[in-house]
């Protein structure tokens, strides 16, 4: 019989260029995920849109002018301030009906969460990180409140909620879309968006 | 005397590069994993604006995705103006309607309704192509637009 030695070993020196190869493919033909951003609802298209009667002051009027300024109900205004300008004025509750706002009840602002209209124009010559930076401000000031009545209601944030509802992979959970649609649609109800864009004034 | 004679060592032990394999891989599958595969080279230049009020986009295959901004240095030739980029080439308005037809079709019925358009917009774009953009949606129904951002509060600068 023979004798048995140590077995060969086997050259693993090379691996690791391969490794290295596939690594380097990745690194280059790969982009780390950026893939977030606000989700919008645009309105459909109608030729002659309807103009329902809306009441001045449900209306919040914000302006930004082609050198990115802003004008909230004809007032100049730092985009810093706008957050807390259309948190104020959403849960203003004026007729007394609402029951969840915590606003001033001033006569000369919205009605109430359901009645108020923020308006949003822009330029055409504003820049689109400028028409972003409202646009966030407008929308973390619904989304504040609407998360603040889920948290008061369900115990967890209203964004949260939604975007569970909304992720095609749910429908792999029995009952998990069945359960939150309706909170969604009872939280959105409370503070329905109403966001509305004029068309942008062509300046030439 | 040879009793205290240093010992000289014959040869330097190899250092063992077994566990470079491992140590690789590991790189390789975690950037497999956080990364996403580039599906279009950009002929334009995109540096998104930041937003903090954002949501995770879903699977990427509900998404399109639409590209704005100026043409880059090397693409001098397409001129100086705000241009669209669809899948790889550059486009008009116009070509926004049978592209988004074309993205539906190649999905089945099932995931049409959540297919959302992933605007990736440069900050420096000006409002009126954006403007055109959002109305040839609305008028081809692909009302789910997302304005993808970088995460960052746009306040403070």
């Amino acid at each position: 019989m023979a004798k048995r030695g140590t077995p060969p070993e086997v050259n693993a020196g090379s691996m690791a260029d391969i490794a290295f190869l596939l690594l380097i493919f990745f690194l280059v033909t790969t982009t780390i995920g950026v893939d977030q951003g606000i989700n919008r609802l645009l309105p459909r298209y109608e030729e002659t849109p309807a103009v329902p009667p809306i009441n001045e002051r449900n209306i919040l009027r914000v302006l930004v002018n082609k050198d990115n300024q802003l004008l909230v109900n004809e007032v100049p205004m730092e985009i810093a301030k706008v957050r807390e300008t259309a948190i104020a004025f959403l849960e203003n509750n004026g007729k007394g009906t609402c029951s969840y706002c915590e606003g001033k009840k001033d006569p000369n602002s919205s009605d109430s969460p359901d009645d108020a209209v923020i308006s949003l124009m822009n330029d055409g010559q504003t820049s689109y990180e400028t028409y972003i930076t409202v646009q966030n401000e407008l929308v973390a000031a619904y989304y504040f409140l609407r998360d603040r009545e889920s948290m008061r209601r369900y115990g967890k944030k209203y964004t949260e909620i939604e975007y569970v509802a909304n992720d095609p992979a749910s429908k792999a959970v029995e009952g998990l879309v069945e359960e939150l649609e309706p909170k969604v649609k009872k939280i959105q109800d409370m503070f329905p968006m109403r966001l509305s864009e004029a068309e942008p004034k062509k300046s030439n | 005397m040879p009793k205290f004679k240093k010992e000289k060592s014959a040869n330097v032990p190899e250092i063992s590069t077994a566990s470079l394999p491992d140590i690789v891989f590991m790189l390789l599958f975690f950037f497999m994993t956080a990364t996403t595969m580039k599906d279009s080279d950009l002929m334009i230049e995109n540096r998104l604006p930041k937003a903090d009020q954002t949501a995770k986009l879903h699977k990427k295959n509900y998404i399109m995705y639409i590209y704005a901004g100026k043409p880059k240095d090397n693409y001098k030739s397409l001129g100086a103006a705000d241009r669209i980029q669809l899948n790889d080439k550059i486009s008009t308005v116009a070509d926004l309607r049978s592209f988004v037809i074309t993205e539906r079709a190649e999905r089945n019925s099932e995931d049409e309704k959540y297919l959302t358009a992933s605007l990736k917009i440069d900050k420096e774009v000006k409002m009126g192509l954006v403007q055109d953009i959002k109305t040839e949606l609305r008028k081809v129904e692909q009302l789910k637009v997302n304005y993808t951002t970088n995460q960052g509060n746009p306040v403070s600068k």
